[in-house]
């Protein structure tokens, strides 16, 4: 190879990643990040989207939004409807991972429960709203068999009653996310090595102990990075509830989501609605630079 | 091993049973239920006590769906979509890929932080923007506009996906290809790709997925009935008629059926696709 043609091919080996990378850059820059700023924007103007020359509003936006108690009634719903998610994705994950992976049970079993056990998963978030608005009905088959069996003495309202409806709209979301959890720790379960297992034995260790000192440590990297993304993505849920609730009854699942949605599409009010979605954004970089700062000290 | 003669150990194992057909019950029942209203009619649904079979089987609620032609086409806009948004994700995170993992460049560390951190993005966040350059572009209501904006949300994983699958093939098979004086583009194409195949199925089904749940977008970027979605004919369906709970179970099983049947196609690309970067 000559000299030029050499130092011909180091620049097309230079130039080359970034022609590669082009395509996913422009869409992720022109149709993400530019949004974010747009967003932001917005979020200090008076009348966005809806007129051309908007006028600069200041904090206007934002100060509406605190003042706004339905917002703090969103936030707090928010907050319970993920804290109890995670909570229950991951309690419910882990039982279930720790049972199939015990070796009492015989693998033909074991290999038909673990599909089973992940069919929550294959639904998507309308059919399971579509779903639970079924099952949950006044004259639904909840009812009716939790009256036969005496917990309830009367028919009970649980998405059209404020003191159930948050509740409710959890429990179909417990119910639609822990096989996350459960397919991720039946992974993690089958890594731990077997000798930890065997020492343990050896020293005579109880099966409460080999548990607490041994499998939950060892999963607990996963535990911690599926937890955080969970908290992120069950933060944002829409579907589950505009379809079982819509955020009623009298704002008692309303979540930010649903708040911003309404605030955007239904009062038309895009500069309040972006300050809104702009509070979301903030919440969710704060956890995603958790995240990833997580990820990168493993 | 354990020793196994005590009747304690039996009845741990017992236990263990009882509580794995509980689980079964709670991971199961709701979506039986879905399925055998499907074929009740819509009187027996609420039928005291309920009837855990159909009692009078009947396919009239799936004949109504497939019999209207409004129906018939949320699912032709959904797999429309889904699968253009497929076919043009794999195209472009495949290239992206390639230059992550094969190329050192200025800016790659950052930018594989920037396209992590992109997934955690809310929804509700950049719909209001889109909506605003929708309108304004003349796009609204348009399958373009779907497009564009699904291949926004299942780029960045896939990208990340697809890395993390070419970083597993070796080097020396391209190398070989610069050798012999080929370009990158053409050990792209001539040795990269044909080995490729696992992890584009993968991406593919994941990427395909998404698209399929996609509501949010769907519901505020179009309008006419002939542009909705599955999801959106669902709830639609809801608001329409005095409930035909028949008719909404067997539009969510025929709208389920995709993803069941690539699950039990191809579980391990699924679960590949699913579990480091969630559907929802």
């Amino acid at each position: 190879m000559t000299r030029q043609k050499r130092s011909h091919h180091k620049l097309k080996r230079a130039v080359a990643p970034y022609l590669y990378l082009s395509p996913s850059l422009l869409i992720i820059g022109l149709l993400m990040l530019l949004p974010m700023v747009t967003v932001i924007a917005y979020s200090f103007q008076n009348s966005a989207v809806l007129r051309r020359d908007p006028s600069f509003a200041g904090l206007k936006h934002y100060q509406a939004i605190f003042d706004d108690p339905v917002f703090w009634a969103s936030l707090w719903h928010t907050l319970y409807f993920t804290c109890m998610s995670v909570i229950f994705h991951m309690t419910i994950g882990m039982a279930f991972a720790l049972m199939l992976n015990s070796d009492r049970i015989n693998p033909t079993l074991r290999n038909i429960l673990r599909v089973l056990y992940i069919l929550p998963w294959l639904f998507t978030a309308v059919i399971i709203a579509v779903i639970w608005r079924l099952l949950l009905e006044p004259n639904g088959v909840v009812n009716s068999i939790l009256m036969q069996i005496g917990i309830i003495g009367s028919k009970v309202e649980w998405f059209s009653s404020p003191q159930t409806a948050l509740h409710a709209v959890t429990f179909a979301n417990i119910w639609a996310g822990y096989p996350l959890f459960m397919v991720s720790l039946l992974a993690g379960l089958q890594g731990i090595p077997k000798d930890f297992y065997e020492a343990a034995d050896i020293d005579g260790a109880k099966a409460y102990q080999k548990l607490i000192f041994i499998t939950i440590p060892q999963l607990m990297p996963i535990i911690i990075s599926i937890s955080l993304l969970d908290f992120i993505w069950t933060m944002q849920v829409f579907p589950l509830i505009w379809i079982t609730t819509g955020g009623g009854p009298i704002y008692s699942t309303e979540v930010l989501s649903t708040y911003t949605y309404k605030l955007a599409f239904s009062s038309y009010n895009l500069s309040q609605a972006s300050a809104s979605a702009v509070v979301i954004l903030l919440i969710s970089l704060g956890l995603t630079l958790f995240y990833i700062r997580y990820q990168k000290a493993r | 091993m354990r020793k196994r003669n005590s009747g304690k150990d039996k009845l741990i194992t017992v236990a263990l049973h009882v509580a794995l057909a509980a689980g079964l019950f709670f991971a199961a029942f709701p979506i039986y239920w879905m399925l055998s209203s499907s074929f009740k009619s819509n009187t027996e649904i609420f039928a005291l006590p309920p009837t855990i079979l159909p009692k009078a089987f009947t396919l009239e609620a799936y004949a109504a769906i497939l019999g209207d032609p409004v129906k018939v086409r949320f699912f032709f806009n959904s797999y429309f979509v889904a699968g253009a948004v497929t076919v043009l994700t794999v195209l472009i995170a495949l290239l992206a890929a390639y230059g992550f993992s094969r190329f050192n460049f200025r800016g790659k560390g950052s930018l594989n932080t920037i396209i992590i951190s992109t997934q955690t993005i809310p929804p509700i966040t950049l719909l209001i923007p889109f909506f605003g350059l929708v309108v304004s572009y003349g796009i609204f209501d348009t399958y373009v506009a779907l497009i564009l904006t699904y291949l926004v949300f299942t780029l960045p994983y896939a990208i990340l996906l697809m890395t993390g699958y070419l970083n597993t093939l070796p080097r020396d098979l391209d190398e070989a290809v610069a050798v012999d004086g080929g370009s990158s583009w053409t050990a792209l194409w001539r040795v990269i790709v044909p080995i490729s195949l696992p992890g584009i199925v993968a991406t593919s089904v994941y990427t395909f997925l998404l698209c399929w749940n996609e509501f949010l977008f769907a519901l505020t970027l179009t309008k006419s009935t002939s542009m909705r979605t599955v999801p959106i004919g669902i709830q639609l369906l809801m608001g329409q008629h005095a409930f035909e709970w028949n008719q909404m179970m067997a539009m969510s099983v025929l709208g389920s059926l995709p993803l069941l049947l690539i699950y039990l196609v191809a579980q391990r690309y699924f679960l590949a696709g699913m579990t480091a970067g969630s559907v929802k």
